[in-house]
């Protein structure tokens, strides 16, 4: 009785389990998303009741002022600007100061960027010209050790080699980005 | 010419019975590195591009704060809102979940605490500055604005 099936292909039919495992890998893609976890990096200042009661005297000159008020329009320098992406080598040059101009910084560890928002500004135009402002410095650091702004900000610093380029590159000229309170002015 | 015609003989047949088995370790490679997310985000993320990019060093210090519109406007009304693990805190309320977080961390590594804000486009900066003086308060200093990549071509346009 049983030995009549006897003939019949005993193996299961596993054709089709690529198609099956295809469509679960096929799911999995498409339902996960990968975390992006890359950003702009500050430091917040401490406390201010930590920090001791210096009477830091910032000569004019040193200073590289940007602020933007609540309908996102941009002031750099005392200048109204409209584009944001000229910062970056206007910045560049406060820095570096090549031609010794009278009107920009005294050396680079000396500069010193402040940066004022408003209450009311939007998010969106402060990352883009805080983007700016670090990619200035990441430029010049990158320069000054043989390596582009990108290579020099992806430096792997658990690598002991890489981690001394990164601190040549930084020698002497902190990233001093000051993030002053929004003032609630609006207009 | 008769040279190669002797072969037709051969099957054609590519043996694809390992194929089910080189899927089943594409499947398990991708269950096994991805992370499910562990909170569902309630607020609004549309998060801004920049260009000047870093790597967060070592995931378990940090920290996630969501802000921006929530997405039940009805219930929540339109103003931007900070969002810590799964519910709504205001902004005095970070000193404490900062505590919290960095009860969570081994000791030695409590003053590394990294708080990542995922920030909508549209917030504006009085939440956010309200938020970085409370951090500041409680000595998490290290901070991180989440963005994507701004490619060279949308630099351009």
């Amino acid at each position: 009785m049983a030995r009549s099936k006897s003939r019949a292909s005993s193996e299961v039919n596993a054709g089709s389990m690529a198609d099956i495992a295809f469509l679960l890998l096929i799911f999995f893609l498409v339902t996960t998303t990968i975390a992006s976890d890359k950003g702009l990096t500050i430091t917040l200042p401490p406390k201010p009741d930590d920090a001791e009661e210096i009477d830091l005297i910032i000569k004019e000159r040193n200073l590289f002022k940007v602020s933007i008020n609540s309908a996102d329009a941009l002031l750099v320098e005392g200048e109204r600007m409209d584009d944001y992406t000229e910062i970056k080598d206007m910045l560049i040059e406060h820095i570096l100061n090549p031609t010794n101009d009278p009107e920009l910084s005294e050396s680079p560890d000396k500069a010193i960027v402040s940066y004022k928002t408003d209450r009311g500004t939007s998010y969106e135009i402060y990352i883009n010209v805080l983007d700016q402002l670090q990619g200035a410095y990441y430029q010049i650091y990158g320069e000054r050790v043989g390596l582009t702004a990108e290579e020099f900000r992806t430096l792997d610093l658990s690598n002991p080699k890489d981690q001394a380029l990164y601190d040549e590159g930084r020698e002497g000229i902190p990233m001093a980005i000051s993030i002053a309170e929004p003032t609630n002015i609006g207009g | 010419m008769s040279k190669f015609k002797k072969k037709t003989s051969a099957s054609q047949d590519i043996p694809t019975a390992a194929l089910p088995d080189i899927i089943f370790m594409l499947l398990f490679f991708f269950m096994v590195t991805t992370v499910l997310r562990e909170t569902d985000i309630l607020v609004e993320q549309n998060i801004p591009k920049a260009e000047q990019l870093r790597k967060i060093e070592r995931k378990s210090l940090v920290s996630y704060l969501y802000i921006g519109k929530p997405k039940k406007a009805e219930v929540y009304g339109e103003e931007a809102k900070i969002q810590a693990n799964d519910v709504f805190i205001e902004p005095k309320d970070v000193l404490l979940w900062v505590a919290n977080e960095k009860d969570k961390l081994a000791e030695q590594e409590r003053d590394k605490i990294t708080i990542a804000l995922k920030v909508d486009s549209e917030a504006k900066m009085g939440v956010i500055s309200d938020v970085q003086q409370q951090l500041r308060e409680a000595n998490a200093r290290k901070l991180m604005y989440n963005t994507r990549v701004l490619t060279e071509q949308q630099a351009g346009l």
